[in-house]
């Protein structure tokens, strides 16, 4: 389902089917089975839960998804994040805290803090000389 | 040919090494401070809560937040400097820092500064320092980066962080502004409070800083 660009809401959202938004919404949206876009055009100002959100447009407010958010390029997000997954694009703006725990996981049950392996994200090939000379207090 | 099959006196149309960017922009270094900070993050109580002042960046919160679960505060002064040195008459920096920087006292385990510090005049520094002071837990940390010769001139760095022991310095939009070094006494007052315990020269003039609070 769509909301086109000339569509303000105000109040509550709620819904059981996937939603494209590319209008204004102010207030609460809730899809806590779906995934919820925000279109470039998209301006929302509320608290949303979704399973998934994909944020192409503007978003105000708290943004809690039991999958993943998904700031792509462009996308703007001035709020905290609650998620298990976070990706955000080269260029978007996110301004707001991020929690990435799972909801339900016991304390202690993330053991790889300070593990010496390479993170998912350093795969990209070294291209400089290292510049450490060593320590010196 | 034989000199067709040995590509003599002319090179393939798709050779990379024709199109590819030059190399050396955007360098890898290794970091001594970060795998420090990463440390001392593990031993604050979990999930520890870190401030990175730098501009977001999506593998770093996916290291931060996903591998480590910290849970991630973005505040982005590169991109409030940014701001105020492109329309300075919004106002004093400090006092929009100042507004800006409300996390709760004692609340934060780690504070990601980069070299934030370089661009900052004294009032806002200082301000940012009281801040990190004040909001940091007992036991937590504060990574910075300090130059040792002025630039007249210095691009903004994003930080990427490439693994627990190194960083990629990339190419940051924004206009950058002057460098001016702050000597160690300077930077050891400003943040009376805290400790320096770990402290490096790395090879290219830039110290790299670690502060703890006791």
């Amino acid at each position: 389902m769509n909301i086109g660009k000339s569509v303000v809401i105000k109040g509550e959202l709620n819904g059981s089917e996937d939603l494209t938004i590319e209008g204004q919404v102010e207030g609460k949206i809730e899809l806590r089975q779906n995934v919820l876009t925000i279109g470039a055009n998209g301006k929302i100002k509320a608290q949303v839960f979704a399973k998934a959100v994909i944020i192409l447009g503007e978003v105000t407010g708290n943004v809690t998804a039991t999958e993943k958010v998904d700031i792509r390029d462009n996308g703007s997000v001035d709020g905290d994040i609650a998620s298990p997954r976070v990706a955000i694009a080269e260029g978007a703006h996110f301004r707001g805290a991020i929690d990435m725990q799972r909801a339900g996981a016991k304390p202690g049950e993330k053991s790889d803090k300070g593990e010496t392996k390479p993170a998912a994200a350093a795969v990209t090939p070294t291209t400089g000389n290292p510049a450490t000379a060593g320590a010196s207090r | 040919m034989l000199s067709d099959l040995l590509n003599w006196g002319r090179r393939s149309k798709a050779d990379p090494a024709d199109i590819a960017p030059p190399k050396g922009s955007e360098l890898t270094v290794p970091s001594k401070a970060f795998p420090k900070f990463l440390a001392a993050l593990k031993n604050q109580p979990e999930p520890s809560i870190v401030i990175d002042f730098g501009p977001v960046i999506g593998s770093n919160v996916a290291f931060l937040g996903e591998r480590l679960s910290c849970k991630l505060f973005i505040e982005d002064l590169i991109t409030e400097i940014d701001r105020h040195k492109k329309a300075p008459a919004g106002g004093a920096l400090a006092a929009t820092l100042e507004a800006r920087l409300r996390q709760e006292d004692g609340s934060v385990d780690g504070v990601l500064c980069w070299d934030v510090f370089d661009f900052l005049d004294k009032a806002s520094a200082q301000t940012v320092a009281k801040h990190i002071i004040r909001m940091l837990r007992p036991g937590g940390a504060v990574m910075g980066f300090f130059c040792t010769a002025p630039v007249e001139r210095a691009p903004f760095t994003k930080y990427e962080i490439v693994d627990d022991q190194s960083l990629r310095h990339r190419h940051h939009p924004g206009i950058g502004g002057p460098k001016v070094p702050m000597p160690n006494r300077d930077i050891i007052r400003m943040f009376e409070g805290l400790v320096v315990a770990e402290s490096f020269l790395l090879k290219n003039s830039t110290r790299e800083i670690l502060l703890r609070k006791r």
